[in-house]
């Protein structure tokens, strides 16, 4: 929502003309001297060229969505300003190349021509592009152009040349918008009092993992999870550490499942066509009982579907991937944070009830660059699973509960089994093994039941209840609503399956629970309406995420129907 | 564990060429273990899918680790094994159809990045659990429940592919002669990279070619199998490659590279270099 103290830039133009850059600069900039800042972005799955756009949205105040109006949009071509100039707000201001016309009716909005291009030149470093523009931002926005200044300089630290080429931009920027009015003041930043990092989604998840104490990945390039193989492998391959590509999702997850029966743990990370690809393999992990986290950063399905467009469409295929009796633990991250601490509950779940956990994350928040509070890892405990010790002629299934791990080249040798098996581990046909394993394998999950929630307001009889990337608007929303004295709970959690019974209980209790999700089907709300759940989703799939005000009417909407639906019954 | 396991009632068809080659497997973990000083317990044996899987359930005396996958992906599973812990000597046991058809996609990855694993394949040119279906070795016009016209397809010449994908220990053997076979899976263990014994290993009940690899005396037929020549050098690839294009069953080491290192040593170098970040530096590599 666009309010006080905040301002919402779009950047709009061709892939590789730096779009994709400037908002993270900005935003990187912007959260260096102590405002809050998250961005978006969207792009064709394509190396260079094709329409992409991306968003940055800074504030005084933490803030948890990309943002709803535009107040300032950058367009570098004729296409960008035709697609975009309509979501920029009444007396927000466009930035355009001189080579785009503006509209003559467009009376709305401050139209100013800057030949970022030509300026950039002139610096003697033709990719300045974006340091125009920034300058140009400083103006409109009364950001001293000092901050800007002392960004570059440290970001290009020791390279002289840079430096100088990139203020001489930011000075020529700043002079073509000198007579120009500022759109907003965003006053002078409070610095928050604790440690930050500005970090994208699919890092933090990729640190959560190392913390978690991660050993092993493999995983095949697939956009948008293909950041987190590049992370691991510049960043875990050492001593007792393995870290490389595969040659497919199959090899991918069969290969971590091997892994992972060698005591290690161990992960891959992918997207919706891999993972139906993983599916078997997923299953292999739940049947053989071997601890291993797969990551799904979801984009637009089915089958090739939408690489580079945001969607939460994989829940269900999350908790069923495999065919046959198997319920796979589900954790889905729905902020930057929560990425890195997803991460590491995941490995906590998969070493303590010995399968296999699914990470959801999705395309907004893997490419959402945000600052957040450092993650305190002295506070975020690890888990390990129980290794047995003993002798060899060790019976790994006999127990109808969870029993110690034994490690290969240890003494405890036995099979670990895809097909049905008896206590040795040897394949079976019986009843009384396929009864005796499918309710150990389900009995594990209780280990996982304890899981925390977020509850505020919980006397209302109607709850709103996000999950995932839609965390972020959906808060918005609810703070909105709650300010316009709306009566309704917040309930949220990253853990979807195994969903805790207490929150299930309050859920129950409840009139009313919306569930704002960016699918079709409303997976999460079918998902809660079949614990006896009156769950109702808000759906949207456009490939991009909610914004807050159009959340706040959809459920102002819902209410008002949900009003006369009570009083006529 | 069988042995032990008096409810486990997988049985492979009297004559099998499936017992041989678990015979052999004994043996060669005895010979690695003797030889590398380990118990019983650093041997891990993935199994494919199959009749030649069940050789993980049926291995007499001291056990190894076992994995029992799913079909067609023994390959990719060892090699997460393995890079885990490479210490452990790790050994695929898989069948023509399991490694041939539906896994044949990881053949040459492991082939490119010479993993220091030996893959045993039991090849007996059909579907035998399946009851009998065609399979990539199955020879051209042969009539199996699959193909009631004849088989339409080329078979596979795995020799000639393990060759051509850059398999850097590429031996070929027999289920009738456990011994010499025992010694060709011991020389693919011992070997640094990615082995392969390709055994022929013939089904009783749906393709019996016990009498084409040995010959029949009364019918005056010569059999297919054959020792290859003493002066063979498994290191010239060219001559390993005639040796494969004289066709029949050559028994012995077709082929052996030991010039290549395998994934193994190379992430050795990378890791003497290298070391593994920590949590902390990281998050604070990213400090505002």
């Amino acid at each position: 929502m666009a309010g006080q103290n905040e301002i919402v830039v779009r950047f709009a133009g061709e892939g590789g003309q730096g779009v994709v850059t400037a908002a993270e600069m900005l935003a990187r900039a912007a959260t260096g001297v102590g405002y809050h800042a998250l961005t978006f972005a969207t792009f064709p799955s394509q190396i260079l060229g094709g329409p992409t756009w991306t968003q940055a949205r800074v504030a005084k105040e933490p803030v948890l969505s990309p943002g709803d109006s535009v107040d300032i949009l950058v367009a570098f071509n004729d296409e960008a300003y035709q697609e975009h100039k309509s979501d920029v707000r009444e007396g927000g201001v466009i930035l355009v190349d001189p080579s785009v016309t503006p509209s003559d009716d467009d009376s709305n909005h401050r139209c100013i021509q800057v030949p970022f291009d030509d300026l950039a030149k002139e610096t003697g470093e033709s990719r300045a592009a974006n340091m125009v523009v920034m300058g140009g931002l400083s103006k409109l926005i009364n950001m001293p152009l000092e901050y800007f200044k002392d960004f570059v300089s440290e970001r290009f630290a020791g390279r002289d040349s840079i430096i100088q080429a990139n203020h001489k931009a930011l000075d020529l920027g700043l002079h073509q918008l000198e007579n120009e009015q500022a759109i907003s003041d965003l006053g002078a930043p409070t610095p928050p009092d604790y440690h930050q990092i500005f970090i994208k989604g699919n890092e933090a998840l990729s640190i959560g993992a190392i913390h978690a104490g991660i050993e092993f990945y493999f995983g095949y390039p697939i956009s948008p999870a293909t950041p987190i193989l590049i992370f691991m492998e510049r960043n875990l391959l050492g001593e007792g550490k393995f870290a490389y590509q595969a040659s497919s999702e199959i090899e991918a997850i069969t290969g971590i499942v091997g892994a992972g029966f060698s005591g290690k743990k161990s992960m891959t990370a992918t997207s919706g066509p891999g993972f139906t690809l993983m599916g078997e393999g997923i299953g292999l992990a739940w049947m053989a009982e071997i601890p291993c986290v797969v990551v799904d950063v979801q984009r637009g399905g089915p089958a090739t579907g939408l690489p580079t467009k945001t969607e939460q469409s994989d829940l269900l295929t999350a908790i069923s991937p495999a065919h046959g009796d198997a319920k796979i633990p589900v954790i889905a991250a729905g902020t930057v944070e929560e990425c890195f601490y997803a991460a590491v509950h995941a490995f906590n779940w998969a070493e303590t009830y010995q399968g296999p956990v699914i990470i959801l994350s999705e395309h907004s928040l893997a490419e959402r660059a945000q600052n957040i509070r450092i993650p305190n890892l002295s506070e975020t405990p690890v888990e390990n699973r129980i290794t047995y010790q003993g002798n060899n002629g060790y019976l790994r299934y006999e127990s109808k509960e969870i029993s110690p791990f034994p490690v290969p080249g240890n003494p405890g040798s036995y099979v670990a089994n895809g097909s049905e098996h008896d206590i040795y581990g040897d394949t079976t046909h019986l009843a009384k093994y396929h009864i005796h394993m499918t309710e150990r394998r389900f009995s594990k999950l209780e280990l996982l039941e304890n899981a925390p929630f977020e509850s505020t307001n919980t006397n209302a009889k109607v709850a709103i209840m996000p999950w995932g990337g839609s965390k972020g608007s959906a808060q918005e929303a609810y703070n909105l609503l709650r300010e316009q004295g709306v009566e309704l709970s917040w309930y949220y959690t990253m853990f979807l399956n195994p969903l805790s019974p207490d929150l299930i209980k309050e859920l129950k209790g409840k009139d009313l629970v919306i569930v704002p999700e960016l699918n079709y089907q409303g997976q999460f709300a079918s998902l809660l309406r079949s614990q006896g759940i009156k769950a109702e989703a808000i759906t949207q799939y456009t490939g991009l995420p909610f914004q807050s005000s159009l959340l706040v009417e959809r459920i102002n909407e819902r209410l008002v129907q949900f009003k006369n639906d009570a009083m006529v019954g | 564990m069988s042995g032990k396991n008096p409810e486990y009632d997988f049985l492979w068809c009297p004559g099998c060429g499936d017992f041989g080659v678990r015979r052999a497997m004994e043996f060669a973990m005895q010979d690695w273990n003797i030889e590398r000083e380990t118990p019983m317990t650093h041997n891990v044996v993935v199994a494919g899918i199959g009749c030649s899987g069940n050789t993980v359930h049926l291995l007499e005396g001291e056990q190894p680790y076992g994995f029992h996958g799913i079909h067609g992906r023994s390959l990719p599973i060892a090699l997460g094994v393995k890079m885990a812990r490479e210490e452990l000597n790790v050994v695929v046991v898989a069948g023509d159809g399991d490694f041939l058809s539906i896994g044949m996609e990881h053949i040459g990855p492991q082939a490119a990045r010479n993993l220091n694993i030996c893959a045993v394949v039991m090849d007996n040119g059909i579907y035998g659990l399946t009851k009998g279906q065609s399979s990539p070795t199955t020879l051209e016009n042969t009539v199996t429940s699959s193909t009631p016209f004849g088989k339409m397809e080329s078979p596979v010449h795995p020799l000639d592919l393990y060759l051509t994908l850059g398999v850097s220990y590429i031996a070929s053997g027999y289920s009738s002669k456990p011994r010499d076979l025992a010694k060709l899976i011991t020389g693919g263990m011992m070997h640094d990279g990615f082995s392969i014994v390709h055994v022929s290993s013939p089904c009783t009940t749906y393709n019996d070619t016990y009498e084409i690899l040995k010959g029949s005396r009364a019918k005056g037929t010569e059999g297919t199998a054959y020792d290859i020549p003493e002066d063979h050098d498994p290191a010239n690839k060219e001559k390993a490659r005639n040796l494969i294009e004289k066709g029949g069953v050559p028994l012995g080491v077709v082929y052996q590279d030991t010039t290549r290192p395998s994934l193994g040593k190379r992430l050795a170098s990378v890791r003497e270099k290298n070391q593994a970040k920590n949590a902390e530096a990281l998050l604070n590599s990213f400090s505002i």
